[in-house]
């Protein structure tokens, strides 16, 4: 199964380090792993999207809730949740109908187009991976230059959230 | 009070009451051997190789419960020390290893011994940290401290640069007396309600069974355990690293269990209905195959780290806590309930577990001209009257001494278990003696293991640590020619250790007493003769039979019930 762990650690030189050694020692899947900085700026906020059978998710989950590193931890797959990737698409667009038929994909799929060249559009798309895959499967594949995705973050909805108090 | 960071270092060390340094020195730790030379709090104890200081500061930690305390110099020094790190991580032991590293300018230049020691040891430290400003030094060493003793035990590298100790650059210091970490706080008392669902249980069963381990020895719980144990009338067995927590010599207990443990106490963990695991962490050398394992029984487990709970057995009672303040908890539940445990079934129970224990599956040939190993062990047993710390190499003699050294108390064996380090046994003695000046300490080794850290008879020499050797020189690798004989049809591949050095000449020359003894008949005498020698280190060079097998012996991977016992052929 498709997990999604979000957790805040302690924005620490190696924290991240720590986190990428502890899947790569255990033979932990990372499908995608994104971190920043919160509105704290003593803590980060990491998202991993893994896969496996529930004693492995719980295994991981425990492995990452032992790191000194982190503070807090949950597996927001458990509830309801939003999840957001973004992706960039760089994309060779010849002549205009070409441009009229990926703008027209483009509003389809909610997305917009960032950048314009002579013979290149620069799509923005933010939704899940699946909206991404559909997108690209929707172009020509010799058409696409470049791909470019943030892989996932995620929030639980209401009044859940992963907070320190 | 004014100081530089190498003077913060070996001021904090005073403050926490840190008696013994095990260290090398070297050029990024000069000013810290500076420091350390001009007082007489902390003691430093000079080894021969920086995995003989890790070794000696676990022996110090194992036997004290204190944390052990390294200090080793940047790039050669941190590589080294890396072994002993490991081994006192797989094992839980906390420790404490300054590093040296160089200036915080050149880190990342390849500079001169340079090595990324927070990176090379993250893999087994429970945590490490790089101070790059004095100003976090006593912090940081506090909250070292505090994470290797704490919860779960283990190793914490602390790597700091040589500017961070210049002796010119002086700050304000005050010993950090406590610490507070908002991302780690072990859970220490078990939930209440597991905890009366867990007495439940086990006052239900009729074929119960309570497999201890390491955790009760770190956690200081053998009191509680042999309490309860006593209370309930259960068999109990010890894993390798838990010997000492229930006295062997106590009729309940049933030796320990694995792929080396008795018979009975294997079958016992087959056929029990409830099995009761307390501070163990079903280790494949314990479990064998754990689609087999236990197959009757509901599991409880008692465990301070949630990780080590359904890891690779899945339980169906878990309770996240201190041993000690768990049982505590348990044994007052146990006495308030008015559930008592069912006397026929344990009596029918015990029955079962006389008739397994009637194999008389550690038996060896008595009557054999060559020395029996297994024969050493029973004689260190009887001369030492039970009350040796006893430290311990790797292979087949770890397992003999584990087997027919009778421990009685807690944090008297010291042994690599997790990650199984050959050259532990020595320097690991040094540290048992020095923490306990009064005590007898035996280290029990083979000629192949010895050798992996021999330089530190030199150290014993040093500081006058009058530790016993006990050679068990069957001149092979014999745990791998043991493997090499069933699994590989006796082609003994590089497990025959030629041009071995003579022992006996070896140890005098580091001024050492050294003895050979090569006849049964003299093996009571000598040994009485060396722990006579109070005030000295001797060398007891037993030659023994070459290709005597550790048994029972359960295959790797498999099931309880399927062990080899010695067959009749080498009882001959
Ligand atoms: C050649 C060789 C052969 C071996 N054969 C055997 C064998 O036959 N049988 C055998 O048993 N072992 C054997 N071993 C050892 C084996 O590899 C493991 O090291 C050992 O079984 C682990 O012991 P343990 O389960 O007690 O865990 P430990 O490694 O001692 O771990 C302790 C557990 O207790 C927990 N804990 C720590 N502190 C506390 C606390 N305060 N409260 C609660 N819980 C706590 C920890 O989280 C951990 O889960 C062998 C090793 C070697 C080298
Ligand atoms: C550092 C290290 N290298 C290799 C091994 C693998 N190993 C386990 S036991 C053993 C043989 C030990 O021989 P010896 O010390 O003579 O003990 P014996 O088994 O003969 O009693 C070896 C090589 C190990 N455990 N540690
Ligand atoms: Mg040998």
């Amino acid at each position: 199964m498709r997990h999604i762990i979000s957790l805040l650690m302690e924005n620490e030189a190696g924290a991240l380090s720590r986190v990428a050694g502890l899947f790569s020692a255990r033979g932990y899947n990372i499908e995608s792993l994104t971190v920043a900085p919160t509105e704290d700026p003593s803590l980060s906020r990491m998202t991993i999207v893994t896969r496996g059978s529930d004693v492995v998710i719980e295994q991981i989950t425990k492995q990452l809730n032992k790191l000194v590193d982190i503070v807090k931890l949950a597996d927001i797959t458990e509830g309801k949740h939003i999840e957001r990737e973004l992706m960039l698409i760089k994309v060779r667009v010849a002549d205009k109908e070409l441009r009229a038929e990926l703008k027209r994909l483009t509003d389809i799929f909610g997305g917009r187009i960032v950048d314009v060249s002579e013979s290149t559009y620069i799509v923005e798309l933010t939704g899940s991976g699946d909206k991404h895959d559909a997108f690209i499967a929707a172009i020509d594949p010799a058409a696409i230059i470049e791909t470019v995705r943030s892989g996932s973050t995620g929030i639980a909805r209401g009044e859940k959230s992963l907070q320190i108090n | 009070m004014q100081l530089s960071g190498a003077e913060i270092i070996v001021q904090f060390l005073k403050d926490e009451g840190v008696e013994y340094v095990f260290g090398y020195p070297g050029g990024s730790v000069l000013h810290i051997y500076d420091a350390l030379f001009q007082q007489e709090a902390v003691r430093h104890i000079l080894v021969r190789h920086e995995q003989g200081a890790t070794h000696a500061a676990d022996g110090y930690a194992r036997s004290t419960g204190k944390p052990g305390v390294v200090m080793v110099t940047s790039g050669p020094g941190a590589t080294n020390a890396i072994t002993g790190i490991a081994t006192a991580y797989m094992d839980s032991i906390p420790m404490v290893v300054i590093t040296g590293q160089v200036p915080t300018a050149y880190i990342g230049s390849d500079a001169f011994q340079e090595v990324d020691a927070v990176g090379i040891s993250r893999p087994c430290v429970k945590h490490n940290f790089l101070v790059k400003d004095v100003k976090d030094l006593a912090m940081t060493l506090k909250k070292a401290f505090y994470i290797a003793t704490t919860g779960r035990p283990g190793p914490v590298v602390v790597d700091v640069p040589k500017n961070v100790t210049d002796p010119k650059i002086k700050i304000p210091y005050d010993y950090p007396a406590t610490v507070s970490m908002r991302s780690y706080n072990p859970t220490v008392k078990g939930h209440p309600g597991q905890i009366k669902r867990a007495v439940d249980l086990l006052l239900g069963a009729k074929r119960p069974m309570i497999y201890s381990g390491g955790g009760v020895i770190l956690s200081g719980a053998h009191a509680e355990l042999t309490q309860m144990t006593r209370e309930l009338g259960y068999p109990i067995t010890n894993t390798l690293m838990g010997l000492g927590a229930y006295p062997a010599t106590d009729k309940q207990f049933i030796g320990m269990l694995g792929m080396h443990g008795t018979y009975e106490a294997n079958m016992a963990m087959h056929d029990c209905d409830v099995l009761f695991a307390v501070g163990a962490r079903f280790d494949d050398r314990v479990t064998g195959d754990t689609k087999l394992f236990c197959p009757h029984a509901k599991i409880i487990h008692i465990d301070i780290d949630p990780a080590s709970i359904s890891k690779t057995v899945r339980v169906d009672l878990p309770i996240v806590g201190d041993v000690k303040h768990v049982l505590d908890d348990m044994y007052k539940e146990i006495k308030a309930s008015k559930r008592k445990p069912d006397a026929a079934a344990l009596q029918a129970w015990w029955k079962q577990i006389g008739e397994w224990q009637s194999k008389d599956c550690l038996r060896f040939d008595r009557n054999s001209p060559l020395i029996k190993p297994q024969g050493v062990i029973e004689k260190l047993y009887e001369v030492t009257g039970g009350d040796a710390y006893v430290t311990s190499d790797v292979g087949q003699h770890q397992m003999w001494a584990a087997q027919f050294y009778k421990f009685d108390k807690p944090l008297r064996w010291i042994n690599s278990g997790g990650l199984g380090t050959m050259g532990f046994g020595l320097p690991a003695a040094l540290g048992v003696q020095l923490a306990h000046p009064d005590a007898t300490v035996a280290c029990v080794t083979g000629e192949a293991s010895i050798q992996m850290c021999i330089q530190e008879l030199s150290t014993a020499m040093q500081y006058n640590l009058p530790v016993k050797i006990v050679n068990l020189n069957n001149r092979y690798m014999g745990m791998v020619r043991q493997w090499q004989e069933f699994f590989y049809e006796s082609r003994y591949s590089q497990s025959y250790v030629e041009a071995l050095p003579d022992f006996v000449k070896l140890a005098e020359s580091y001024g050492h007493v050294g003895m050979r003894i090569d006849k049964p008949g003299d093996v009571e005498a000598a040994l009485k003769e060396a722990f006579a020698l109070k005030d000295r280190l001797v060398f007891m060079d037993f030659i023994t039979d070459q290709k005597e097998n550790v048994y029972p012996m359960i295959a790797a991977g498999k099931a309880h019930n399927q062990m080899h016992l010695p067959s009749e052929r080498e009882l001959a």
